[in-house]
């Protein structure tokens, strides 16, 4: 489904990743960890196609397309979906508006017909239990006044609404309370369908008791050093990251 | 199809059976004004003696007067020599052109949702206010009239109601107030009369459509709605123009009166031609509206959706005389490309426990400017007055401005007056969010500017509100870069 080869980007004139190579199945979980600074978000704007990253080399194919010549909201059309680490507040736009407007455009580019009101509220209505999330939320303008929870809920319950085949969670467990990563998490499980396959970025381990994932990688300095299963998120919670840094170091200075 | 397009059809239809082209060049006064032409109009019109003084009055006022330097827009002088101050619908002449039109202007009709067959037929009709009042006449008159309510086009009110006119006309605008209200008063051709009686409540929207068709002309039109105490109304306004490469003038003025207790709700969505992308032609709307509330209680309220002009110039106020009357004005003032405007509004306190709401939202795109000027003044009769002000502006890109210019002037130790103003750019992370859902970049300005305007929309009549949100997508193609 992604392929990700040889990929090198940076923002600023900052070279961040450093020949990325990653590749995802369809209805696989990869879970993506690593200290801080070594481009987890980096890799996540660069798939959604943020202007700012600019890939310098490397290609990503997605479903045999290339997706760096596709323009963010092609990306998404075709599929790509990236739950925000900060999701951004639209003031005046009701959330159920917003998404309405989404889901048709969606639609309208794989040829199928825009709903209606009454066809997109069932629908709404369905999916707003994945994440427990009340009426009144779909009212109230996009993200504007919610809590970090909130937030990222609403996030998962976009992911429902606009069904994608790859979603990308940058961070999606940052700052929630116990109760509110249970429900973002029950709401991924419940999109998980064998087809559909998500890259998690996550700090931590605890996510991944929730969200279990098929494999775990860690990136450091731009590029994917270690990869292994829900095992390797476990040693990494017991031991952090020093010793892999410290076997990477040591084979560059070598 | 509605009863609106079936009439317009049918006096469409008409139109072709009795072939109004011959009567076309009788109906064109001769370019440039002095008093031959101020009494050309009034004959024209039939008018009785004393309008005729009236108007040779405001003409001689005009003559002293020198245009305003203050608004903060720029554009070429205007010769007021150099344009034919009447013009009777023409119409056959105007439908051929039609089918020259641009391939931009058929795709912004289709955009609005108006396919051009049907834009063609309503264009032969809506080139003439006067038609379109015919429409409402027939439609609606009868069904007034039952109520006692009166809305006619301000020609036949002359002459059905001159006790009304004479009292009421320039009560609110006096001639003497500025220099396009003085050319209004001694050259207005034509506009909407309401009369709301005594407790009667308007059953329906009242609405007039404004179209400025042949070139070469201005477009001076005089609106008075008078309402009686404790009535209620609620008015619209539509307007466009075909685009022209020459600058042309519309120099309306529209005075409201509302006595105790009655409300008038004014509501504006004026799209007259902005000019091309690079500034050339465009309709200079310079326009006085004011309304007075002269009882206690009563209530004055302007929504205005402004997206279309060259350049403009226009300031609907209140005076709150009556006391705890109230005044309200709530304002998307939308600029893109070349296009200046300088708007707001003045709210006067006379009366005790009057209070005013101003809310206003500029959006600037393109190398436009956008500016907010309003004034509140508190009198020193007016004990415990109210006003809340606030001002946004959104900018898209960065080679337009926003502007405001707020005016304060208090005389009443027990006023209380509020001010909040705030500019902000549409960001790029929300652009990037919206992306990110699979709306394209221009749809998603059109949501945030939206959203951004939600407050103003929620004001209008529900009809007018879509119309709006669709003349805002459009008049902001293209603004960021």
């Amino acid at each position: 489904m992604l392929t990700i080869k040889d990929l090198k980007a940076s923002v600023e004139e900052k070279q961040i990743l450093n020949g990325l190579n990653f590749e995802v199945k369809p209805g696989e979980v990869h879970a993506i960890m690593g200290p801080n600074g070594s481009g987890k978000s980096t890799l996540a704007s660069v798939l959604a196609g943020r202007e700012e990253y600019e890939v310098t080399e490397g290609e990503v194919m997605f479903n045999g397309e290339d997706l760096l010549e596709m323009s963010p909201e092609d990306r998404a059309r075709a599929g790509v979906f990236l739950a925000f680490q900060y999701p951004v507040e639209i003031p005046g736009v009701s959330n159920a508006n917003f998404l309405k407007t989404a889901v048709n455009e969606v639609r309208k580019s794989k040829g199928l017909e825009a709903l209606d009101s009454k066809q997109f509220l069932k629908i709404m209505q369905e999916k707003m239990k994945l994440v427990e999330m009340d009426k009144a939320m779909t009212q109230r303008s996009v993200n504007e006044g919610f809590s970090g929870g909130e937030k990222k809920r609403n996030e998962i319950f976009q992911m429902a609404m606009l069904e994608p085949s790859l979603a990308i969670l940058d961070e999606t467990d940052s700052g929630l309370d116990i109760d509110a990563l249970r429900i973002v998490a029950n709401g991924v499980n419940a999109l998980r369908d064998g087809q559909r396959s998500f890259i998690v970025i996550t700090h931590y381990q605890r996510l991944l008791d929730y969200i279990v994932p098929d494999f775990v990688h860690v990136l450091y300095k731009g590029r994917i050093v270690k990869s292994g299963t829900k095992d390797l998120a476990l040693e990494l919670e017991e031991k952090g990251y020093d010793w892999i840094k410290e076997e990477v170091d040591a084979t560059l200075n070598a | 199809m509605s009863d609106d397009l079936k009439i317009l059809e049918d006096v469409a239809n008409s139109e072709y059976k009795w072939g109004f082209v011959s009567n076309f060049e009788s109906d064109n006064a001769p370019k440039g004004l002095n008093e031959d032409i101020v009494r050309f109009i009034s004959a024209k019109k039939n008018e009785p003696e004393w309008l005729l003084e009236y108007r040779l009055k405001a003409f001689r006022h005009w003559q002293t007067m020198t245009e305003p330097a203050w608004p903060n827009v720029d554009y070429p002088k205007v010769d007021f020599q150099d344009i034919i101050y009447y013009s009777a619908p023409k119409s056959k002449v105007q439908l051929d052109s039609l089918d020259d039109l641009d391939p931009e202007i058929k795709a912004t009709f289709d955009k609005l949702g108006i396919s051009l067959e049907e834009q063609k037929r309503l264009a032969n009709v809506a080139v003439d206010a006067v038609i379109d009042s015919v429409s409402v006449k027939t439609t609606f008159r009868e069904a007034l009239l039952e109520k006692g309510i009166i809305f006619s086009s301000f020609s036949e009110a002359v002459h059905e109601h001159p006790e009304l006119i004479k009292k009421y006309l320039g009560s609110v605008v006096p001639y003497t107030d500025n220099f396009y209200a003085a050319l209004n008063a001694a050259v207005f051709s034509d506009g909407s009369f309401c009369y709301i009686p005594k407790g009667v409540r308007c059953p329906m929207e009242l609405s007039t459509y404004f179209r400025i068709n042949s070139a070469g002309t201005g477009q001076f039109e005089r609106t008075l709605i008078i309402a009686e105490e404790g009535a209620y109304v609620s008015y619209l306004e539509g307007c466009t123009a075909p685009m022209r490469d020459e600058n042309q003038l519309h120099a309306a003025v529209v005075e409201i009166v509302s006595h105790a207790e009655a409300q008038v709700k004014y509501s504006t969505v004026q799209n007259w031609y902005p000019g091309d992308k690079n500034g050339k032609g465009g309709i200079f709307n310079f326009v006085t509206k004011r309304g007075i509330c002269l009882g206690y209680k009563s209530k004055i309220s302007w929504t205005q959706v402004e997206t279309g002009s060259a350049i403009t110039w226009k300031y609907p106020s209140v005076i709150l005389k009556g006391d705890n009357s109230v005044g309200e004005f709530y304002s998307v003032a939308v600029t893109n490309n070349m296009q200046q405007a300088d708007t707001g509004t003045k709210m006067i306190h006379i009366g005790k426990n009057t209070s005013s709401t101003i809310i206003s939202k500029g959006i600037s795109g393109g190398r436009s400017h956008n500016s907010y000027r309003g004034l509140v003044k508190i009198n020193k009769s007016a004990d415990n007055a109210r006003n809340f002000s606030q001002c946004d502006s959104l900018l898209l890109g960065d080679q337009c401005g926003a502007h405001t210019f707020p005016y304060l002037e208090v005389s009443n130790k027990s006023a209380k007056v509020e001010h909040e103003a705030t500019t902000s750019k549409v960001g790029e992370d929300q652009i990037f969010y919206c992306n990110q859902r699979g709306i394209s970049t221009e749809d998603a300005v059109g949501l945030i500017v939206n959203g951004y305007c939600k407050e103003v929309f929620n004001k209008l009549p529900m009809e007018f509100a879509v119309e709006a949100q669709k003349l805002l997508a459009i008049s902001l193609e293209g603004s960021v870069g």
